[in-house]
């Protein structure tokens, strides 16, 4: 397949929010990044994956409108925490919401703490300059690679993701790639060899690749939603099913966890 | 047995000048003076645990001796092996037992064998008597006989506690006083038996005995003059004691083994004559090292068998055993005995204490598996050095064995020579005691100020009668203030009756050989503490930010609340909350500090529950934060289990937030974490444990459990306990077998919030 061209740096910046839809906090996140982090889960997402462990923070109208301002105060009074950490924005997906984005991310490097987004890169067009400078690590999460996979998965097209990637490789931005192991799913030799060669093509702006066991935790909140949950069938994959993910990845050079 | 002779003041320079050989000299050598023997001889150590020796075979096999003997005791009646049922213990009061003479390093039982635990009336003894019928066996009547005429210390406090004493007992709104039983929390300085040698520390002691004259013979001038006769009295027993296990303690220790000796011998005379609550052993590792390093350098010890030292110090203090009844098993739960040794921390000139040998305590848990005692307590300060704090880290990862305690908030009240007395008090070693004081129920007592003082459980007339809370919805600034008032009268009521036990204690129980390895002039607190905290908190939150609407009996009694609306909990960092839980901190302190204490102590309070945090929810009604009656309190200063819902670090950036200034005896934190959440794999999941505890310590925590495990595998455990007899679970302060807690609390533990689950 051919990615899609990458995208030009002068992308439509977004103006700074001082409020946004926040679904919740973690204080303690030690999975999203390096260190001890805060993790802000913001609200909206315009993928509709599968497996969603957070399918609550899907819907833009979800969470709570909070003040950046109050959430960069909490990090500040927390920050003796965070000196191998940060802040880290998950979501839902955090480009929904650009310009409340760059408003905690320039907080949060005002307090000279690490930053990092946790995107599915589909709406990496929406990454001006400003916010490629305010982020000094990318969690990408690639749901598939081949792309009839992805759709499936996520209900919206691979190329942005690809060309999100590809962009941030060639400005040497700090990126780690995210891959769920899903059984019947994503788990095809294939699919994953070509995940690998892709990442590995990308360069050193890839410091490391994690490969994250499919777990069904969410599975309540999908019921809980009123919506219908369509991986009940599917188990986890066995430890061995994903170390041998992790081997094809390792295989083409990468950090692989 | 030796004689008690004055001491020959040649005999000790000799013996002392071959111990103290290559020892640089001080201010030590002329007055006891232990920290400032330390602070000139140690050898910080300052690299990583590579250095580390694996058990010799004679510490393996003791050490499966003894856990046979441990399987035993567990399946055994009340969960005693053995129990003595006529000899009084006391320091010499049992020939020397071992447990395989052989492959035992270090000697000396409690008893003439492993595990038979002593039988230790003075406390009282009625609770002595009922340890033993909890075994199935009955006290030898002959024995019993004596206490027909030797009045003990728990008949003194009940015929001094007044009535409304009493009925604050039977209420629960006071709980856990050591009225029956030893009050514990006295740390000896152990270690100047060994620097020092007992002619020395008797010669001591008589001196300041000749020097304890006043112009007129005052009560304060006759009690000092027979405590210090006691003091001396004992030291002479201990150096009997140590011949009958052959050797002699009246010169100062000279190797390293003899340090190890000498320093158990002397911690083990107090395990003998006092079933304490808690009976800490202090901060004794690089006192050790200092031997050790000696040894070393002299090619006359190696790695391997410093090691094998320590490893068998540290099997003695698993076998330390009081013989306790299940009422008081119910409050502290799982058999403790809080041999709390104090590791690490830093000097006061900026080097830090951390040895070698702090390594090798630590290194027991790896060697010998997991164990709640000896209780290891490490003094954090963000400038350990880096391979220690990873070590600790590990090793909590590995075991869940360990607490941390805050050094850097800790020195600056205390010195570089404290240790950790039971779970969060720190001590000056040798110049400071606590008077041991439970805790108040501060959840019972918001509901007696809204109740005008009547017990909600029991409807009666506590309390002197107020004005109840009218009303159908609590307003928060009627109640905060009849909370304020009614916490004025608890206090009163506590610190009373606190006295009157410290009292009875120095006279029917006093710790004569532990106040003997103490200075003359002793700093005393006297140390309350108040449980129910988060729950108080949450309740007067719940009154401001939500409604609370009133649910009144026939009688008008407030007796169960419906809250309307979500409010501010504590355990989020939401100082809307965190600043009513420092409100209750600071005004019960304020309380407490108006009222007069006996021997002149100064009042501290902690924040702790130990495990009484179940038995307290037992005994309170429904309260207005939405906990229902007869639900545990979270344990010490926890948030509610379940509430602090913003991840950990919220959580202890909520407890990092009282004030140590107003709960100077310390505030607990136990922390539960799932594996996984630490980091990706094991490297990560180190530096993250050190790096939140960095964090937690900079913020201001005090004190902190640190479990890492999942609640499945305390699921199993409850169902298989016998595949499991090692799981050690740290609780409020101290740590337990999972096995060995009652179910109760097997289950609260299981309820508590598990950081990182999902």
């Amino acid at each position: 397949m051919t990615p899609a061209p990458v995208a030009t740096d002068t992308a439509q910046g977004a103006r700074p929010e001082a409020v946004g839809r926040v679904h919740s906090i973690e204080t303690a996140g030690m999975l999203d990044g390096p260190g001890i982090r805060q993790v802000i889960f913001l609200s909206g997402c315009p993928l509709r994956c599968l497996y969603c462990h957070n399918p609550d923070t899907a819907g833009m109208n979800n969470g709570e409108l909070r003040r950046a301002d109050d959430l960069l105060a909490g990090l500040a009074r927390r920050k003796p925490f965070l000196r191998s950490g940060g802040l880290t924005v998950s979501g839902g997906e955090p480009l929904v919401q650009p310009g409340f984005l760059k408003t905690l991310l320039t907080g949060a490097k005002a307090l000279g703490l690490h930053t990092a987004v946790d995107t599915s890169g589909h709406l990496g067009a929406r990454v001006d300059d400003e916010l490629l400078a305010l982020t000094d690590l990318w969690l990408l999460d690639i749901k598939s690679f081949d792309p009839a996979t992805y759709k499936r998965v996520t209900g919206v097209e691979l190329a942005p993701t690809l060309a999100f990637a590809q962009r941030l490789a060639a400005r040497n931005r700090p990126l780690w790639i995210r891959f769920v192991l899903v059984p019947g799913l994503t788990d095809e030799v294939a699919n994953i060899e070509g995940l690998a060669g892709f990442v590995a093509g990308l360069g050193p702006a890839v410091e490391r690749v994690e490969v994250l066991p499919f777990h069904k935790l969410g599975e309540p909140k999908w019921a809980a939603s009123g919506l219908a949950y369509k991986l009940a069938a599917t188990q986890p994959p066995t430890p061995e099913a994903t170390e041998s993910a992790r081997r094809i990845f390792r295989a083409h050079g990468l950090k692989v966890f | 047995m030796p004689t008690l002779n004055a001491p020959s003041s040649a005999s000790t320079s000799a013996s002392a000048s071959s111990a103290w050989r290559t020892f640089e000299p001080g201010i030590w050598a002329e007055r006891i003076d232990v920290r400032d023997f330390i602070q000139r001889n140690y050898r910080a150590y300052e690299d990583d645990e590579s250095f580390l020796n694996e058990p010799t075979a004679r510490t393996l096999a003791l050490w499966g001796e003894i856990r046979e003997l441990l399987a035993r005791e567990h399946t055994s009646p009340g969960g005693m092996l053995d129990l003595d049922t006529a000899v009084i213990s006391g320091i010499c009061s049992h020939p020397p037992g071992y447990i395989d003479r052989a492959n035992e390093v270090v000697v000396g039982l409690q008893t003439d064998a492993p595990l038979k635990r002593a039988f230790m009336p003075f406390g009282g003894f009625r609770m002595a008597a009922a340890a033993v019928e909890s075994a199935g066996r009955t006290v030898d009547p002959q024995t019993a006989a004596i206490f027909k005429h030797r009045k003990t210390h728990n008949e003194g406090v009940f015929d001094a506690y007044t009535p409304e004493m009493r009925l604050c007992r039977s209420v629960g709104i006071i709980t856990g006083l050591p009225d029956a039983y030893g009050r514990g929390r006295i740390i000896g300085d152990y270690r100047r038996v060994a620097l020092y040698g007992l002619t020395r520390l008797i010669a001591d002691k008589k001196q300041q005995l000749e020097h304890a004259i006043g112009t007129g013979m005052t009560e304060t001038l006759i009690r000092e003059r027979e405590e210090l006769s006691e003091q001396i009295r004992a030291l002479g027993e201990l150096r009997s004691m140590g011949a009958s296990y052959g050797f002699e303690l009246g010169r100062p220790a000279a190797n390293a083994t003899e340090a190890v000796q000498w320093t158990y011998f002397a911690y083990l005379a107090a395990v003998k004559e006092q079933n304490g609550a808690a009976m800490s052993i202090g901060r004794i590792a690089t006192f050790l090292d200092i031997y050790i390093e000696r040894d070393l350098a002299e090619g006359v010890l190696t790695e391997s068998g410093a090691q094998e030292l320590i490893d068998h110090l540290v099997l003695k203090l698993r076998l330390v055993r009081f013989a306790r009844t299940p009422e008081y098993n119910e409050l502290f739960s799982g058999d403790p005995t809080w041999v709390t040794e104090s590791l690490g921390g830093m000097g006061v000139d900026g080097r830090t204490l951390v040895t070698k040998s702090s390594f090798r305590f630590l290194q027991t848990l790896h060697n010998l598996g997991a164990a709640p005692e000896p209780n290891l307590t490490v003094l954090w300060s963000e400038r350990l050095p880096r391979g220690f704090k990873e070590f600790c880290s590990r090793t909590s990862i590995e075991t869940s064995s360990l607490q941390y305690e805050n050094d850097d908030l800790m020195r600056s009240y205390l010195g570089d020579d404290y240790a950790i007395a039971c779970c969060v008090s720190a001590m000056r070693i040798g110049k400071q005691m606590q008077f041991f004081g439970a805790r108040a129920n501060l959840g019972k007592t918001l509901l007696y100020a809204i109740n005008g003082g009547i017990d909600e459980v029991q409807k009666i007339q506590v309390a002197p009668p107020s004005a109840a809370i009218r009303g159908d919805v609590l307003d928060f600034a009627e109640v905060k203030a009849a909370f304020e008032r009614m916490m004025g009268w608890l206090a009163g009521q506590y610190v009373g009756a606190l006295n009157v036990i410290h009292y009875m204690h120095d006279k029917y129980c006093y710790e004569r050989l532990q106040l003997a390895l103490h200075d003359r002039e002793v700093l005393r607190t006297l140390a309350c503490g108040i449980a129910g905290l988060s729950v108080a908190a949450d309740a007067l939150s719940a009154m401001k930010y939500a409604r609370v609407h009133v649910i009144r009996d026939a009688s008008g009694l407030a007796v169960d609340y419906r809250v309307e609306g979500d409010f501010p909990k504590f355990g989020n960092d939401d100082d809307r909350v965190d600043s009513l839980a420092r409100w209750c901190v600071e005004t019960f302190m304020a309380k407490l500090r108006q009222q007069p204490t006996y021997r002149e102590s100064v009042v501290t309070q902690s924040v702790l529950t130990i495990t009484s945090n179940v038995v307290y929810g037992k005994k309170t009604g429904h309260t207005p934060d939405g906990r229902r009656a007869g639900e545990p309190f979270a344990p010490g200063a926890n948030p509610m289990h379940g509430r602090d819902s913003c991840g950990a670090v919220a959580s202890m950036a909520s407890v990092a937030s009282l004030p140590f200034r107003d709960a100077q005896d310390g505030i607990s934190y136990t922390f539960s974490i799932v594996p996984g959440a630490l980091g990706r794999d094991a490297l990560d999941r180190v530096d993250n444990l050190a790096g939140l505890l960095d964090g937690y310590f900079a913020s201001g925590g005090h004190h902190i459990n640190v479990n890492v495990f999942d609640r499945a595998t305390l699921e199993a455990a409850m169902a298989q306990p016998e595949k499991y007899p090692q799981l050690t679970v740290r609780v409020s302060g101290y740590a337990v077998n999972f096995v060995k807690l009652t179910r109760d609390q097997q289950l609260d533990v299981i309820s508590r919030t598990f950081h990182g689950s999902k």
